[in-house]
């Protein structure tokens, strides 16, 4: 999206105004000046991976949400602890306290020349819940099971979806027939339905968010594994593929050594959206009852056991909502970063036709 | 063709039947149905379970169950549909054929709403790809896939429909409020028609200076409580449309499409007076009968009249006869406001699909129910319209690259014609697809907006049906939704057949 980046790789051949060598002479013959210009090019020319790395940096919504959700789960995690480990805030998510100010919420942004009461945090910067938990803590206790729920669901949808598209597309006949017909199976039924049946269960056999996470893994990987499939279908045609083949590679070699590699752009792109689809997934079944239970926290917990306090004590749900929307929201705009790195064809062609008009 | 569509529909079938199954045995080892009644003390446990084991089959293996279940389904091809009965003993096909009503009525309508205005964002954006539109709008979608459903139908309810009920008990504006509203409509409309600079400061101005003086003359009017469109503002609005129509068109030089579409407008004002009486205590038959009849005979009008020009004399006519129609009945509802705001003082609603022992006339109850649909409506709408305009603007930015494309430009054809004949034509053929999977999905999506709002759809059968375990009614909402997903898959087939003559399988 950012519309710097022709204008930089086009520079290479522009850039010899001055006919100046290396060592600081002027030059002279015809052919010095295009042993320098060449020596100039070569030093831009960049790798695949470079290529795609300078795409990605210059895409300016995508870095601001990479820092956000570097921000995000940072706090969530040490603020309160992980796994046994104390972190550096004081309050407890589980200990009632007395309620201060009705627990409206300490935190102060407003300066206080805007007539605010300048920037302060307080005990409680995001108030405390109807027993006096700090909701600080909870809501960072929330985010982080969130966290850990959307990436155990990304991670477990992707390789299911990567190894059911690649092997579909890779030996087609009836695999493909069969397990695109399996695909269609998942399809068919409304995938919160599913989830739903699949999280009761889940809930009811363990009560664990791994459990949950892993059943709705089990759910997400139908749109990855078509594009993957459909990407294979390409790839598989091509001649390394043939002389992979021909020197006798093992079929699982050739699939996750010469195909899957060349299907990484679909692949990290859908992850990332896979994730986002997890989180707002995770939330609508905690809110409907079918999701994370309530000795375990999460953000669409949070919400659901708040929202009739909106009236009174709107921060109780202001909170989890907005963390839900900032990590949905940066998730979503990583992954059109990324999508535009590893696939910049539509944008660099548009751009082309822009330029002629203008000129 | 015919081979193929049955090909398609044996597939589909088979598949249907597969997930149903998978459904079923996941359903019924969700949990134990029985559970709340073994830790029951009562005195009559036993007669009570024993009651549940037989409404629910729980005495038959699961195959038993899941056979006994698929069929009763099967006799729904002799339409006598046998869906079983749900944990209390209540036929869960009646239960059925209620709940769907209300929840098709909602999914209906927001889809429609969501593709027309998601597609028209789509082209728009596509249009004008880099703009500050195409930036904000981009924004904007990606805001809408972030939300979580249930949050923003709780300040949806907080601040628009409490808002708006303390609102129109005095309806007016401050005049800061109205600066602010002229400042805002103003900066949106120069958005939306674009153009250099000066055209923007003209539109800016020209729009914001309309609000500023329409509002306090609306608040003057007491519009907001007692609205009126009257014969002038129908006959106004109306000519617009003929003339607009026609200069969009072929121009309004074109007397072979003005006529017709003139000669509508004075039919349509014709019968505006002669249905006045009938159309106040209308029923739903005679409007869905009068409107084929608003569009049926200006068509035929424009068909003889038209000449060489008939297929557009036709459509102009059609268009403002439809909007004759529209017209008509706005009028109607505007005369019906005020007595509506009567019998319920506080109007939008927020728990229900209707209001409980609402009696009025056919306009008040119409009402009732439109501002009952209205949050739902505008939830489920505006979330399925950030992937609609997505789609289509990337849709139509591919078509944009295809060498047709540049062959209309090239041999002169008008911007609009390049876009609407050869792009977007095309660009609709993949929006098909999304509009099918859309739309089962949707019903699904119901579930929590059902749920938020407090209606007794199919979504909340669905949901009351898990917590305790009972196959049934969930059962029934899955062979609503996936038979609605097969249906629209093979329409988005058709679909692509018809708009797309290579695909011919």
């Amino acid at each position: 999206m950012s519309g710097h980046q022709d204008n930089e790789e086009l520079k290479g051949s522009s850039n010899m105004e001055t006919e100046i060598g290396p060592d600081g002479q002027p030059l002279v013959s015809l052919a010095e000046v295009e042993d320098a210009e060449l020596a100039q090019k070569d030093s831009q020319s960049m790798s695949q991976g470079q290529l795609i790395r300078r795409r990605f940096l210059n895409h300016k919504p995508a870095i601001i949400s990479s820092i956000v959700l570097v921000v995000i789960t940072l706090t969530a995690f040490t603020s309160i602890g992980f796994a046994g480990i104390p972190g550096w805030w004081n309050q407890s998510y589980l200990k009632s306290a007395e309620l201060i100010n009705g627990g409206a919420p300490t935190l102060h942004l407003w300066p206080t020349w805007l007539g605010g009461q300048g920037f302060a945090i307080g005990d409680h910067p995001f108030g405390q819940d109807n027993t006096g938990k700090d909701y600080f803590a909870l809501v960072m206790r929330g985010t982080q099971k969130s966290i850990i729920i959307a990436v155990v669901v990304g991670a477990v949808a992707t390789v299911i979806g990567a190894v059911i598209g690649a092997v579909a597309g890779y030996f087609r006949g009836w695999v493909d027939e069969v397990l695109m017909r399996l695909t269609d199976l998942f399809i068919v039924i409304p995938l919160l339905v599913l989830a739903a049946v699949l999280g009761k269960m889940a809930g009811s056999a363990s009560g664990s968010i791994l459990t949950l996470a892993f059943a709705l893994g089990l759910l997400t990987w139908t749109g990855l594994a078509r594009l993957v499939r459909g990407e294979i279908l390409t790839l598989r045609e091509r001649e390394y593929v043939a002389a992979a083949q021909a020197m006798g590679s093992k079929t699982s070699r050739v699939i996750f050594k010469h195909l899957l590699p060349n299907t990484v752009g679909v692949i990290v792109v859908n992850a990332t959206f896979a994730i986002a689809g997890a989180i707002l997934l995770e939330t609508s079944l905690s809110y409907l009852g079918f999701g994370v239970k309530a000795p375990e926290s999460s953000l669409g917990l949070l919400i659901s056991q708040y929202q009739n306090a909106f009236t009174n004590r709107p921060w109780l749900f202001w909170w989890p909502g907005m963390m839900i929307v900032t990590i949905a929201l940066s998730v979503n705009f990583l992954g059109d970063g990324l999508r535009d790195a590893f696939d910049p064809r539509q944008t660099r062609k548009a751009k082309r036709r822009n330029k002629k008009e203008l000129s | 063709m015919l081979k193929f569509i049955l090909k398609r529909l044996g597939a589909s079938l088979g598949i249907l039947l597969a997930a149903s199954f998978l459904l079923y045995i996941l359903v019924i080892n969700a949990g134990d149905p029985l559970g709340d009644l073994r830790e029951s003390v009562s005195d009559n446990r036993e007669h009570l379970m024993a009651q549940r084991t037989e409404y629910m089959n729980l005495d038959q293996p699961w195959y038993g169950r899941y056979w006994t279940w698929l069929t009763g389904v099967s006799k729904c091809f002799a339409l006598q549909c046998d869906l079983g009965t749900n944990i209390q003993g209540q036929n869960v096909a009646d239960l059925l054929s209620v709940a769907a009503s209300s929840t098709l009525r909602l999914v209906v309508l927001a889809t429609v709403l969501a593709a027309i205005f998601g597609i028209a964002i789509g082209v728009l954006t596509a249009v004008r790809q880099y703009s500050g539109l195409d930036y904000g709008v981009t924004f904007l979608t990606f805001l809408f896939f972030s939300l979580p459903v249930f949050w923003a139908a709780v300040m949806l309810k907080e601040y628009l429909a409490i808002g708006y009920n303390d609102w129109i008990k005095e309806p007016g504006f401050s005049t800061p409020q109205i600066i602010v509203i002229a400042m805002v409509f103003g900066f949106l409309m120069q958005v939306f028609l674009a153009g250099s600079v000066k055209r923007r400061l003209i539109t800016f101005a020209v729009s914001a200076a309309f609000v500023g003086v329409a509002i306090p003359y609306l608040v003057w009017l007491n519009f907001f409580r007692y609205p009126q469109l009257g014969l002038v503002g129908i006959i106004v609005l109306s000519l617009a449309i003929a003339l607009s129509g026609t200069a969009m068109t072929v121009g309004v030089r074109n007397k072979q499409v003005l006529y017709p579409a003139l000669i509508t407008v004075a039919l349509g004002i014709i019968m505006y007076y002669a249905t006045f009486s009938l159309l106040q205590a209308p029923n739903t038959w005679l409007l869905i009968g009068g409107g084929i009849l608003a569009v049926g005979i200006p068509g035929a009008i424009g068909y003889f009249m038209g000449g060489r020009l008939r297929k557009v004399a036709m459509w102009v006519s059609a268009f403002t006869g439809f909007a004759l129609a529209a017209l008509t009945v706005l009028d109607h509802i505007y005369r019906a406001w005020p007595g509506f705001l009567k019998l319920k003082p506080r109007p939008i609603g927020t728990i229900g699909s209707q209001t409980p022992d609402f009696v009025g006339g056919f306009w008040d109850v119409f009402l009732d129910r439109g501002a009952q649909l209205l949050l739902p409506t505008i939830l489920l709408a505006v979330i399925s319209l950030a992937s609609y305009s997505r789609y289509t603007r990337t849709s139509m930015l591919e078509v944009g690259q295809q060498d047709y494309i540049r062959t209309a430009r090239s041999k002169g054809l008008s911007e609009r014609t390049v876009i609407f004949r050869h792009a977007f034509r095309n660009a609709l053929i993949p929006i098909a697809t999304i509009a099918a999977f859309d739309f089962a999905g949707l019903i699904g999506g119901a579930v929590i907006t059902e749920n938020v709002f407090g209606w007794k759809g199919m979504g909340e059968m669905f949901a009351t049906g898990l917590t305790h375990v009972d196959p049934a009614p969930v059962m029934a909402f899955f062979l609503v939704t996936g038979s609605a997903a097969v249906l629209f898959n093979m329409l988005a087939d058709i679909f692509y057949a018809l708009l797309d003559p290579r695909i011919r399988v």
